[in-house]
């Protein structure tokens, strides 16, 4: 039978991980709030680019821009894949990664290559264990995402399609959908296709300046990005309440643990001054 | 009154301004554009700069600093499209290559500083074994 003293020490354990854990809980909250703010403060600049994408693809068909052409063969395959730096929010890492490898393994399967762009210390550590072919990665982007790490990367996966190295572009990153609620969604960034960009609004068209090309290429990469952006902010509020739901439970858990091992040390107590007593009883009765 | 527009100034992580305004001048690619209501639709790029709106009812001219992006502007809407960050050819070029030279390094050396992670779970294991063979031996 466990001694009292070594049940005290295993009790003392797990109320210190509880504590942690609780403490993880509510950094977990706030920052989630932040994070829902910056998700949705991304927004409004999303909508606009694309409003004005979608008017300028349908104004201008003479001028196709290499990102809205559909190509006829599809070799390679590029895919971002987004996850967090750190790990302890529950399944979000897991479930992108497993949505990855699925999707690889079926591109691979039908002799398409995979190109990968790694967005986060977990899906770059991961696609290194794997072997794939990395094209380039951020890490480290901490709770505020800036635009201005992810232009690189975003640029090197753009440039690698304008080359033709890549055929087609994913982005695979979890969606926010509330608090309780993330899903792991993959989507489709180039060829950028018609339905996404929605259909355009009257007959007239703007004067360019300098001229139509140079104004459509600067504002479909911006579209790419934003869209990238917007995928890494989703990201970081679904990793940031992940962790607060996972750390609840692990608080509950620990309570649980807690109060199991109180009743048992309880018993041993008990059990122990209990022999004490029938012990001294005895020794009496035998004088 | 005079007439106003409906001004939008948004960059990639937040929205800069909305409201209305009656006279807007922004730092355009091919010169300096001042903007009325009711301007035919043009869209252009922007330059860093400082983007000046003349707000209904106020004096003073509102300023806003704009390190370059998209300029639309439709008769009663005009749109800025604003950068978060210092854009060029140049500079994106830069730190594409700085990307790819990471990209490149990490294929590199994947067995040296991959494995961290790698290294914490086979420490972790070991410092586990480590206790359940102590465990043991105290049971003897």
């Amino acid at each position: 039978m466990a001694g009292g003293k070594e049940i005290r020490t295993k009790i003392k354990s797990v109320q210190n991980t509880q504590k942690i854990t609780r403490a993880m809980e509510m950094v977990a909250a706030s920052k989630m709030r932040k994070a829902q703010d910056r998700m949705r403060a991304a927004r409004p600049y999303a909508e606009k680019i694309r409003n004005v994408a979608a008017h300028l693809s349908h104004a201008n068909p003479e001028y196709k821009h290499p990102f809205l052409v559909k190509r006829d063969s599809l070799r390679r395959i590029g895919v971002i894949v987004v996850t967090s730096d750190k790990g302890l929010c529950g399944g979000l890492n897991t479930n992108v990664l497993r949505m990855v490898l699925g999707r690889m393994k079926e591109w691979e399967g039908a002799n398409h290559g995979v190109e990968i762009c790694a967005v986060g210390t977990k899906a770059l550590g991961f696609m290194q264990r794997m072997g794939a072919s990395i094209l380039s990665h951020v890490t480290h982007l901490g709770d505020t995402p800036h635009m201005e790490k992810l232009i690189g990367p975003v640029k090197v996966v753009l440039d690698a399609y304008n080359e033709g190295r890549i055929d087609a572009l994913y982005i695979c990153y979890t969606r926010f959908i509330n608090t309780m609620k993330q899903e792991p969604v993959l989507e489709q960034l180039l060829p950028i296709s018609g339905e996404a960009l929605g259909s355009a609004t009257g007959h007239w068209d703007y004067i360019y300046e300098p001229d139509a090309k140079a104004v459509v290429d600067e504002l479909l990469v911006r579209y790419i990005e934003t869209l990238v952006y917007q995928a890494v902010a989703e990201n970081i509020a679904s990793e940031q309440s992940s962790r607060m739901v996972a750390m609840k439970a692990a608080s509950d858990n620990a309570g649980n643990v807690i109060d199991e091992l109180k009743l048992i040390y309880n018993k041993t107590r008990q059990a122990a001054i209990t022999k004490e007593l029938s012990e001294i009883v005895a020794g009496a009765a035998a004088v | 009154m005079a007439m106003t527009m409906h001004v939008d100034v948004v960059s990639a992580e937040r929205s800069l301004f909305s409201g209305l305004a009656e006279f807007l001048v922004a730092p355009a690619e091919m010169g300096e554009v001042g903007v009325y209501p009711r301007h035919t639709p043009l869209i252009t790029r922007i330059k860093p700069g400082t983007v000046r709106l003349k707000l209904p009812d106020h004096d003073e001219e509102e300023l806003i600093y704009v390190s370059g992006g998209l300029l639309e502007i439709q008769p009663q809407v005009v749109t800025i499209l604003a950068d978060t960050a210092l854009r060029g050819r140049d500079l994106d070029e830069a730190k594409a290559q700085e990307a790819k030279q990471r990209a490149e390094e990490a294929m590199r050396d994947r067995s040296a500083s991959m494995d961290y992670a790698k290294a914490q779970a086979e420490l972790a294991e070991a410092v586990a074994q480590l206790h359940a063979i102590q465990r043991l031996r105290k049971q003897k």
